[in-house]
C-alpha cells in the first residue's frame, strides 16, 4: 500500500495532487506527517509543499469547479477531521482525471461524502450564528461585547464576516477556547487575537462572570425570564429542546441557567 | 433596569406566547453604514423554549390591556390576569440591548386594543419607527396589524416593518362572530387587502424610483386556530390555498387550540392540544407551497379530514395508484417530488445526479431517499419489479402508518416535517 505524507497545510495537499499526476502514483491514503503508519504500508512518499505547484492546482480547480463545490471543499478542510486529507485528495484526482464537472455526481461516494461533511461543518457554523452570546465587559474604560465558543469544527474563521456585518457599531470579540484563538473587531477592522494565559478573563472555558457589570447580569436575567415566560407549560418537551439546542452549548446560554436565576 | 422590568417583561411575553409565527425569514439586508444589524435570508433561531419552539424574535406585546373579549384569547377583557404596558422607549431599548448580545434577530410586536384600533397602531408605530430612525436598527421587524386599523396607518407600518400580519384566527365568519363578538371578517380582510395593495403599488413605485422606500419586503402572514370551532380540514385548507393565491401572503400558521379560558361555554372541552392534526395541516400546507399539489388533491368532498395515521402525501399516493410507478431515471422532477419518501432535497439531488449515470437503490439510499416508503412507488436501475403491484393498498397502509402507542402518554409528539 502506498501512502503520501504531507505537512497538513492546504498548499501541501494541493502539492500532493500535483505530485501524484507528475509521478503517476496513486496513493491509497494521504496522511499528515505525524499520523501513525498504517499496517501493510509498503511505500511512503513525502510531499514537500511547493507554493508554485499548489498555485497551479488551485487555478485549475477554480476553473473546473462551480463556486458551490469550491466552498464545500473549503468547509471540508475546516472540519479538521483526519479523513479530510484523503477525501479532498481523491476528489481532486477524480476531477482532473475525468475532465468533467463531477461536483453534482452524487452517486459517487466521494462526491457525496464531500457534500455531507461540508453540510456538517456548515451546520456547526450556523450553530455559532445562533448561539454566540455576547457579554458586555469593561476593557480599559471601553465597552466590549465578548463571547467564547468551542465549536466542533474550526468554523470561527468561516463565520466572523457575518458578525462583522451585523454588529458593525459595537466593539466585539469572539474567542475559541478549544483552539485558543479569536477575533477582535474594533469598529474598523477584524484582528486575529490570542489571550494572555495569565489573564483570568476566562474561567472553565467560559467568560469569568466576575468581569461582568451589574447591568450585564440584569440583561442575562431578563433574557432568562423572558424565555421562561415564553414556554408553553402544556407542551413542555425537553427532548425536543435539546435536539434543537444541544447541551454542549448551554454553558454559554443564560436562558438555560436555572440554578443561577431561579430563586 | 429594575426588577419591575422583569415582571413587566414576563407578563407581556406570557401574553404574546400563543402566537405561533416566529419566522424571521424573507428579507436579506446587509448592515447600513453606522447602523446596527442585518436581516439574514432564512432567519436564525437563537434559542429554543422548553416546549421546543424556536425563539428568533423578541415576541412581545406592547400592552396586554384589551377592550375586546375574544373567547379564545388569554388577554380578553373579561379575564382576571395581571396587566402591564411598556412605554415605546422602554421597548425599543430592550430590543436593542437584546440584539447587541445576539439573543434575537429582531422584534415581533403585537398589542391588545386600547381606546381604539388606530390609537393602538399609533403607539406600536412609535416603537418600530424609533428603532429604524433613532437607533438605525437594521434587524428584522414583524408587526401585527390591528383589526380595523386605517389604511394610512397600515401603510406607515409597512415602511418600517419587514413583515405585517393580521390574524384570521377563526376560519368561518359565523364562528368568528360567535367567539369574537367585537370582530368580523371585514375588519380582518380589509387590512390584509391594504397590505396587498400597498405592496403592489410599492413595487411599481420602486420600478420608477429606485430609492423609494420598501414596503413590508417580507410580505404578510396570518394564523388560524385549529380545533376551537368545528371547521373541517377541507374548509381550513381551501381557505389557506385561497390566501396563498395573493402574492403577498407568505405563510399561514396553524395553532392547535389551547384552552386558556376553559370555563367558556362557547368553547369545546378538550383534553389535549390537537397536536397531530396541527402537524398534518402543516404537512398539507407544505404540499401546497412546495410540492405543487392542488388543494382538492389533498382534501375534497370524499376526504374532508386529513388522515391522522399517515402524512397527506402518503395518503394521496395510496389513493392514486394509477400515478405510479415513477421511474427515478426518467420521470420529471414534478413526478419525483410526489413520491412518498422523497423530499425536496433528494428530488433535486436525483435529477442532477442522474445526468452522470443511471441511479440504483444504493445511490438513492446515499442521496437520502427513505426507501422504506419510496420502495412501493418507484422503479430504478437494478430493481426488478414494481412493488406496489404486488402489495395491496392495505398492506402499504399497514406497513407505513405510524405505530399506535400502547399507552397514551401526556408526552407531546414532536413536530416532524414530511419527507
Ligand atoms: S383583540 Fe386580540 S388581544 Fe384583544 S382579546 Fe381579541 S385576540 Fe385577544
Amino acid at each position: 500500500m502506498l501512502v503520501f505524507r504531507y505537512d497538513e497545510t492546504f498548499e501541501g495537499l494541493l502539492t500532493a495532487v500535483f505530485d501524484a499526476f507528475a509521478l503517476k502514483k496513486w496513493p491509497e491514503q494521504v496522511l499528515s506527517r505525524h499520523d501513525v503508519v498504517p499496517l501493510f504500508t509498503s511505500e511512503e512518499y513525502i510531499v514537500f509543499t511547493d507554493d508554485k505547484k499548489a498555485e497551479r492546482v488551485s487555478t485549475a480547480m477554480k476553473k473546473r469547479l462551480p463556486n458551490i463545490a469550491l466552498n464545500q471543499l473549503t468547509y471540508v478542510w475546516f472540519s479538521e477531521l483526519p479523513e479530510r486529507s484523503s477525501l479532498i485528495f481523491r476528489y481532486l484526482i477524480k476531477l482532473f482525471k475525468t475532465k468533467k464537472d463531477i461536483s453534482t455526481n452524487f452517486a459517487d461516494p466521494d462526491v457525496l461524502a464531500v457534500k455531507q461533511l461540508a453540510k456538517k461543518v456548515s451546520n456547526e457554523r450556523h450553530y455559532l450564528m445562533m448561539f454566540v452570546r455576547f457579554n458586555a465587559i469593561e476593557n480599559q474604560g471601553e465597552k466590549v461585547y465578548f463571547a467564547t465558543v468551542e465549536p466542533r469544527y474550526n468554523v470561527l474563521p468561516l463565520v466572523v464576516a457575518f458578525f462583522k456585518d451585523r454588529f458593525a457599531d459595537q466593539k466585539w470579540a469572539i474567542f475559541d477556547t478549544k483552539r485558543q484563538f479569536g477575533y477582535y473587531f474594533d469598529l474598523k477592522q477584524l484582528d486575529l487575537v490570542t489571550l494572555d494565559e495569565q489573564a483570568d478573563l476566562l474561567f472553565d472555558g467560559a467568560i469569568n462572570q466576575n468581569y461582568l457589570s451589574a447591568e450585564e447580569r440584569q440583561f442575562q436575567k431578563l433574557w432568562y425570564h423572558y424565555c421562561q415566560a415564553l414556554t408553553i407549560k402544556e407542551r413542555i418537551n425537553p427532548k425536543l429542546q435539546r435536539q434543537f439546542m444541544p447541551k454542549r452549548f448551554w454553558k454559554h446560554l443564560p436562558e438555560t441557567w436555572h440554578k443561577t436565576f431561579d430563586n | 433596569m429594575k426588577d419591575s422590568t422583569i415582571k413587566k417583561l414576563e407578563i407581556l411575553a406570557e401574553s404574546a406566547k400563543y402566537d405561533v409565527s416566529c419566522a424571521s425569514s424573507g428579507t436579506s439586508r446587509s448592515n447600513i453604514k453606522g447602523g446596527i444589524g442585518s436581516a439574514h435570508g432564512w432567519g436564525i433561531c437563537h434559542s429554543f423554549t422548553g416546549d421546543g419552539r424556536c425563539v428568533a424574535l423578541l415576541k412581545i406585546m406592547l400592552t396586554n390591556f384589551c377592550l375586546f373579549d375574544c373567547a379564545y384569547c388569554i388577554n380578553r377583557k373579561s379575564n382576571d390576569i395581571p396587566r402591564a404596558a411598556f412605554s415605546p422607549k422602554e421597548l425599543t431599548e430592550l430590543t436593542i440591548e437584546f440584539y447587541r448580545r445576539n439573543y434575537i434577530e429582531g422584534l415581533f410586536l403585537s398589542s391588545g386594543i386600547i381606546k381604539n384600533p388606530d390609537h393602538t397602531m399609533e403607539r406600536m408605530l412609535r416603537v418600530i419607527k424609533d428603532l429604524r430612525t433613532v437607533h438605525h436598527f437594521n434587524g428584522y421587524i414583524h408587526m401585527k396589524t390591528i383589526p380595523g386599523a386605517s389604511r394610512e396607518l397600515v401603510y406607515q407600518a409597512g415602511l418600517y416593518a419587514d413583515r405585517l400580519s393580521v390574524n384570521l384566527e377563526i376560519p368561518t365568519e359565523a364562528n368568528l362572530k360567535r367567539l369574537a363578538p367585537d370582530k368580523d371578517h371585514q375588519s380582518i380582510y380589509s387590512p390584509m387587502r391594504h397590505i396587498q395593495q400597498h405592496l403592489l403599488e410599492n413595487k411599481e413605485e420602486r420600478k420608477k424610483y429606485r430609492h423609494a422606500p420598501k414596503f413590508a419586503a417580507a410580505g404578510q402572514s396570518t394564523q388560524i386556530i385549529v380545533g376551537a370551532t368545528d371547521e373541517s380540514d377541507k374548509q381550513i385548507l381551501e381557505l389557506s390555498s385561497k390566501l396563498y393565491k395573493r402574492p403577498s401572503m407568505k405563510r399561514v400558521y396553524y395553532s392547535g387550540f389551547i384552552p386558556v379560558n376553559s370555563y367558556d361555554k362557547r368553547l369545546p372541552v378538550v383534553q389535549d392540544v390537537p397536536r397531530k392534526r396541527e402537524n398534518r395541516l402543516y404537512q398539507a400546507d407544505w404540499l401546497l407551497r412546495f410540492y405543487q399539489f392542488e388543494v382538492n388533491e389533498i382534501v375534497n368532498d370524499d376526504y374532508q379530514e386529513l388522515d391522522l395515521d399517515m402524512d397527506p402525501k402518503l395518503a394521496w399516493a395510496i389513493r392514486n395508484p394509477q400515478f405510479f410507478p415513477v421511474d427515478i431515471n426518467r420521470a420529471s422532477y414534478e413526478k419525483i417530488l410526489r413520491v412518498p419518501g422523497i423530499g425536496l432535497k433528494s428530488a433535486k439531488l436525483i435529477v442532477t445526479a442522474r445526468q452522470h449515470g443511471r441511479l440504483n437503490i444504493d445511490a438513492l439510499k446515499r442521496i437520502g431517499v427513505v426507501l422504506k416508503r419510496a420502495q412501493f412507488f418507484i422503479i430504478c436501475a437494478g430493481m426488478r419489479t414494481f412493488k406496489m403491484q404486488e402489495a395491496s393498498a392495505d398492506y402499504i397502509r399497514l406497513s407505513l402508518q405510524e405505530p399506535i402507542p400502547l399507552i397514551e402518554t401526556a408526552q407531546p409528539q414532536q413536530l416532524t416535517m414530511l419527507l
